[in-house]
């Protein structure tokens, strides 16, 4: 029974987090466009514009339910659900702190990556239910970019993979800090495995895969939709892109899905790469920094806090560089990113089986 | 080739990062109000522009070119503003009276009543035309630019401090002064 209720409670926590999260990102996000425009963002609804966005969410949920007369009903209302539960399914198996996680599983990295790719479907489904030309466009462009962007973040995570031998989330975290089981190597030379810190983390135990993390962050921002790849939505092209026709309650679950998704590849981001829960901090000789700031609650933290920088970054990228066109987005997929992250790969055998032994 | 461009790429998309972020953390104090007459003018790039307007307001010069006010104490009801206007948007009745009325502030003998003067501001195209012919300087334009009113009709600024029974009156005063003159001439 406990059991059971513990099945219950943990996705409802999930979704909290992911509600409070989108409501807290909204706002950041039009405080940083403000910002970095020498604006002030929202200002009105509360002290500095603060319930902003709860006065947004307030009023998309009083909106009427329209479906327009032309589109595919059954689709245009699956498409938001399936969109929605398949970011939130990635969920499921990513770790806050050590041993803290919903399912630990040993295929978790692959599990998302496969559970993630439902997206596109459910974006696909959306533009074509919708019966508008604009959605149709904006689906289509996301389809092929989603698909192409998924060939790098894919190579980028084996990459580390093959230095982790894991796809066990949990343990990839733990292989990055002072508790790891394995001995840890700062760039291949240095012992850092009591030390710990921010040297035990993967981006530096091997020169090449800080260019993987790289790689990793520019595909995931096109994997989200976000600019500077954000063609399937194109607010100035397209209207809204796939989501043109929703309103309400559905529009409010597209959003929701793309703040999880941005949030959801961050700390994938993290736990891959940016030494998961493990302290930035490390042990200097008797200043044991990485060893007081381990534990569950600094654990969660750690994640937590890691993961809204990189969110930030997002947002920062977002609010500087103009969008992309459609070929020069396919030509950075498959001319840059795929090469490098294939070398990158090549590189990552060889310091497998040369370096680490 | 591929190379050169993607280089080129990402420098110049560190050196968009490292510019938007020096902005976004400028954004910390706002901007301030400066004459544009400082030498530091063009200078002062950083810092929130935004005016929080109904809490806030620009300084704007004491004679703006915003709304019109009539001083209607020192109006001659000459007309010629409501002629020089190119959108008429200035509606003025006269009644004339029989002796003079008295003087404006500039010496001007005030010979007319103003029984009607009206300016539709939401016409008004603000080219100031009214104010140059105006020969007693009575209707200026002012400093005043916040207007905003629910209804059209609201824009339509009435100046004249007769009432209908004055009116009415100073009607009838000159009806009988015009009829005590024909009455004169024919005898």
């Amino acid at each position: 029974m406990a059991d059971l209720l513990l099945h219950i409670i943990i996705p409802i926590a999930i979704f909290l987090f992911i509600a409070g999260f989108t409501l807290f990102a909204v706002y950041a996000e039009r405080k940083i466009a403000g910002f970095v425009q020498d604006r002030l963002g929202p200002m009105e609804t509360g002290k500095y514009g603060l319930i902003q966005t709860i006065a947004d969410i307030l009023k998309l949920i009083q909106k009427e339910f329209i479906t327009p007369s032309a589109a595919d009903k059954a689709l245009f209302l699956t498409a938001p659900v399936i969109i929605f539960v398949a970011v939130f399914i990635g969920y499921s198996v990513v770790p806050w702190a050590p041993d803290f996680l919903p399912t630990n599983t040993n295929t978790g990295l692959f599990f998302i990556l496969a559970i993630v790719s439902i997206d596109a479907i459910g974006i696909l489904m959306a533009g074509w239910g919708s019966n508008n030309k604009y959605s149709l466009l904006g689906a289509i462009r996301a389809i092929a970019q989603m698909v192409s962007y998924e060939i790098p973040v894919g190579l980028s995570l084996i990459s580390a993979i093959m230095i982790t031998q894991t796809l066990n989330l949990n343990e990839i975290a733990d292989l990055q800090g002072i508790h790891s089981p394995e001995i840890i190597y700062f760039m291949g030379f240095w012992d850092v495995t009591d030390i710990g810190g921010l040297f035990a983390w993967h981006i530096f135990q091997a020169p090449h895969l800080l260019v993987v993390y790289i790689i990793f962050f520019i595909a995931t921002l096109a994997e989200c939709n976000r600019a500077p790849f954000d063609i399937p939505e194109a607010e100035s092209e397209l209207i809204g892109g796939f989501h043109t026709e929703y309103g309400g309650i559905k529009f409010a679950f597209l959003f929701l899905a793309e703040y999880a998704m941005m949030f959801l590849v961050s700390i994938l981001g993290v736990i891959i790469f940016l030494g998961g829960w493990n302290t930035p901090l490390p042990n200097i000789g008797s200043l044991r920094l990485a060893d007081w700031t381990t534990g569950l609650g600094w654990g969660l933290f750690w994640t937590v806090s890691k993961s809204l920088l990189i969110v930030g970054i997002q947002m920062w990228v977002r609010w500087t560089l103009p969008r992309f066109r459609a070929d020069q987005l396919m030509t950075l997929c498959w001319k840059i990113l795929i090469p490098v992250a294939f070398v990158c790969m090549a590189i990552s055998g060889l310091w497998r089986i040369l370096v680490i032994v | 080739m591929v190379l050169k461009t993607t280089i080129q790429g990402f420098l110049t998309a560190v050196k968009g990062l490292l510019l938007t972020v020096r902005h976004l953390f400028a954004a910390r104090k706002s901007r301030e109000t400066i004459d544009i007459r400082d030498e530091k003018y063009f200078e002062k790039q950083e810092g929130v522009t935004t005016v929080q307007y109904p809490k806030e307001k620009m300084p704007i010069p004491e004679v703006g070119r915003y709304q019109l006010h009539v001083e209607i104490d020192d109006c001659i009801v000459c007309d010629l503003c409501a002629k020089a206007c190119p959108v008429d948007c200035i509606a003025i009745e006269s009644i004339k009276s029989p002796e003079a009325i008295g003087k404006t502030s500039d010496g001007s003998v005030k010979r007319l009543y103003a029984a009607q003067f009206d300016i539709d501001m939401a016409k008004c195209m603000y080219c100031g035309l009214c104010t140059v012919v105006c020969p007693t300087e009575c209707i200026t334009m002012t400093n005043q630019y916040d207007k905003s009113t629910s209804k059209l009709t609201d824009l339509i600024y009435g100046f004249t401090e007769m009432t209908t029974e004055e009116v009415a009156q100073r009607k009838e005063e000159w009806t009988r002064f015009q009829a005590e003159k024909e009455a004169a001439k024919k005898k």
